[in-house]
């Protein structure tokens, strides 16, 4: 029986005690020595709060289930087990020219991960979330049942298990189309924008690119309020490299001191930023490493944070207040001085999204991120996480630790029909927060 | 090796579905050689042999074996060699560890380790031998481990079996040198594998991917021993060189 140690979400907040269990085949679920606890898998654990964390339990890592089981060519149709992460998959596809369909913004997640959160990316105004591209799985459930799982078998099974959080049961493989490339470059365009205006007023204009996002400077106020740089990208249409991305070399091997991300070193960070672009718009053919992956670049960045880590918060507001309350949050976030390394802003498009829990919907979304200070961005989160439900929004359980279950419960009333199709042996601690539930056995 | 001979090699897999055979695979399949497998369980046989399709391997073929059955060897390589049409190299993953305290208390399960980790590779290694030298060529690698090059009270049988490989390995080697045949006997130290997942340290053990490279790099230059990673080579040169009346006082 292997020993209880801790485990930390990309987010280091909150960390607990688990048993970790490799599943090596899918034979090997459901473990013989589970003990009394509860059970949930776990692939990299990059999402950020608690969704990925099983306090006192036992975390079933997908990760030695890394296999390839069958490709075609053809079609860039890819089947491969659940512990895949997609950073293999781009080593193995695209030397064959093809590409994720949706790709969030690292490559160090499972297949298992990204249909569990039902991940979206750049792409979303064009392509729906990661579930949409996921043609069929195997879902294997502790009573021993061995499920396929598609739009048209078990149609209800399938829409549960994308975003629903890997409490449905292990995801044993999955079948994903990819899409073709004839280069690993990227068209990219980037373009200042001052305010939410042109930000919205961009994205409209841009909704052709298929790849759009933007960064926002959420520490400034008065005449450079919002102001931030909009990307957007298209694969290259040339034809040109398709080699493999090289490892990464770089990694932060200690944690920065906490004080070191404040105020006044962030806002220095985001002036930089948005003055490294010097002109307006600049056009340029960017490798898509970079432009996907831009913190990819070194492993365990999260340690910049220190040890007590990060929150994350992430909201998707639809449109009928998407305006006014993405302008009141970042004016709510300016004014409490807190700052946000990492601000992201993008337009939500109107592609169902296939999972009964998915968090995408038609709007805008924002992601912030701030270091832990428990008597200072916590009560921000709180407000901000009030404000969302004001607007008539939602915040994305992959990133977030602070919500009440009387929020959850309203951002996805949902749950409930949800809750028959949760395996009776899996439960994560995000669940036991947001639903009020005891661990079942 | 120039890589058109590279790519096209043919290499025979016994125990292909352990820890460190997969990961090294990979890299030959990526290559574009011909595999022949070779596990106990037919389902993961399966599922490796599928994974090593897609990433490139030429063909795979597999045999569902238990390698501990001696009798059976002749006609599983038989099998094998008709199958992949030659073999250039033979790699013997299989292998067991176990608790070494139920080791120590048992001597069937201890007997059962010597046969698994000992007596079938050295069966194979015999039928085997005999076909490099009909060829004058060949590769053929074995696992072993660090654990082999001293006894130790933390692994008492293990230790045990594999000094007795390493040491097979050796006289094998300078038999068949003469004969135009590479005996590599491979000795990594602790490498994350499920084989290792419950000992404590697991964390700092070296990564399969890079061991893998090592192996693959050591085949293609016909080493003769190869401690990977490379840091071991120092470590158990110390550890060797400790006095016995030493030694024996230690927890090492």
């Amino acid at each position: 029986m292997s020993a209880k140690r801790h485990f930390e979400s990309w987010g280091r907040y909150p960390a607990y005690d688990a048993r970790v269990i490799p599943l090596q085949w899918a034979a090997d679920f459901p473990p013989r020595d589970l003990g009394s606890g509860a059970a949930l898998p776990v692939g990299m654990g990059r999402s950020y709060g608690d969704v990925c964390l099983l306090k006192d339990g036992n975390l079933l890592s997908t990760l030695p289930m890394d296999r390839l089981l069958a490709f075609d060519p053809a079609t860039g149709l890819l089947t491969c087990e659940a512990g895949v992460t997609l950073a293999a998959i781009l080593d193995f596809a695209v030397p064959h020219g093809f590409f994720l369909p949706v790709t969030p913004g690292t490559k160090y997640v499972t297949v298992g991960g990204a249909i569990a959160n039902d991940i979206h990316g750049k792409n979303h105004h064009v392509a729906g979330t990661f579930g949409l591209h996921v043609r069929r799985f195997e879902l294997l459930r502790s009573n021993g049942t061995r499920t396929l799982c598609s739009p048209t078998e078990n149609p209800d099974w399938y829409a549960a298990t994308i975003g629903g959080l890997g409490l449905t049961g292990l995801i044993a493989w999955a079948e994903i189309q990819l899409k073709p490339i004839v280069t690993r470059a990227m068209d990219y365009t980037g373009i200042q924008f001052h305010g939410v205006d042109e930000f919205l007023a961009l994205s409209k204009e841009n909704s052709g690119a298929e790849y759009t996002v933007s960064w926002v400077d959420c520490t400034s106020t008065q005449k450079n309020f919002a102001r931030g740089i909009f990307m957007a990208g298209d694969h290259a249409k040339t034809p040109g490299p398709l080699t493999r991305s090289p490892e990464p070399k770089l990694s932060l091997p200690f944690d920065l001191p906490g004080f070191l991300l404040n105020r006044a070193t962030v806002g220095a960070f985001n002036a930089l930023y948005f003055n490294k672009q010097r002109k307006p718009r600049v056009q340029a053919q960017v490798d898509y490493e970079p432009f996907f992956y831009p913190l990819d670049i070194a492993l365990h960045w999260n340690r910049m944070y220190g040890r007590r880590g990060l929150l994350q918060f992430q909201y998707a507001i639809p449109w009928e207040h998407a305006r006014e309350g993405t302008i009141d949050i970042l004016q709510e976030v300016a004014k409490s001085g807190l700052a946000s390394f990492l601000a992201v802003l993008k337009v939500f498009g109107d592609v169902a999204s296939p999972g009964m829990l998915s968090f995408p919907q038609p709007g805008v979304t924002l992601a912030l991120d701030f270091p832990i200070k428990p008597g200072v961005s916590f009560p921000l989160f709180d407000r901000l996480a009030a404000m969302t439900q004001e607007f008539g929004g939602r915040l994305y359980p992959a990133k977030d630790a602070r919500m009440t279950a009387a929020q959850f419960q309203a951002f996805y009333p949902q749950w409930q029909s949800f809750e028959k199709y949760r395996d009776p042996l899996f439960m994560s601690s995000f669940w036991e927060r947001v639903t009020g539930k005891e661990p079942t056995l | 090796m120039s890589n058109t001979q590279k790519n096209s090699r043919k290499v025979l897999v016994l125990g292909a579905t352990a820890g460190l055979a997969i990961p090294v695979c990979r890299i030959f399949a990526a290559q574009g050689a011909h595999l022949f497998l070779v596990a106990r369980n037919a389902e993961r046989l399966a599922v490796v042999a599928a994974d090593l399709k897609t990433r490139g391997a030429a063909s795979v073929g597999t045999a569902v074996a238990d390698l501990d059955d001696t009798a059976n060897h002749a006609s599983l390589l038989t099998h094998a060699l008709n199958a992949l049409g030659g073999c250039d190299v033979a790699l013997l993953a299989h292998g067991v560890l176990w608790d070494p305290a139920e080791l120590d208390a048992s001597f069937a399960k201890s007997n059962a380790l010597l046969q698994t980790n000992l007596v079938s590779p050295v069966s194979l290694c015999m039928i085997l031998a005999d076909y490099f030298v009909s060829r004058h060529a060949g590769v053929l690698a074995v696992f072993s481990s660090v654990a082999g090059e001293r006894g130790r009270k933390a692994n008492i049988i293990y230790g045990a079996s594999k000094a007795g490989l390493t040491a097979y390995l050796g006289g094998l080697r300078q038999k068949l040198d003469r004969e135009g045949v590479t005996v590599l006997t491979i000795k990594p130290g602790p490498v994350k594998t499920p084989m290792t997942a419950d000992i404590k340290g697991y964390e700092k053990f070296a990564d399969p991917k890079k061991v893998a490279v090592e192996i693959v790099n050591a085949i293609d230059k016909k080493k003769d021993v190869l401690y990977t990673p490379g840091i071991w080579l120092v470590i158990m040169f110390i550890v060797r060189h400790i006095p016995e009346r030493i030694f024996k006082k230690m927890s090492i």
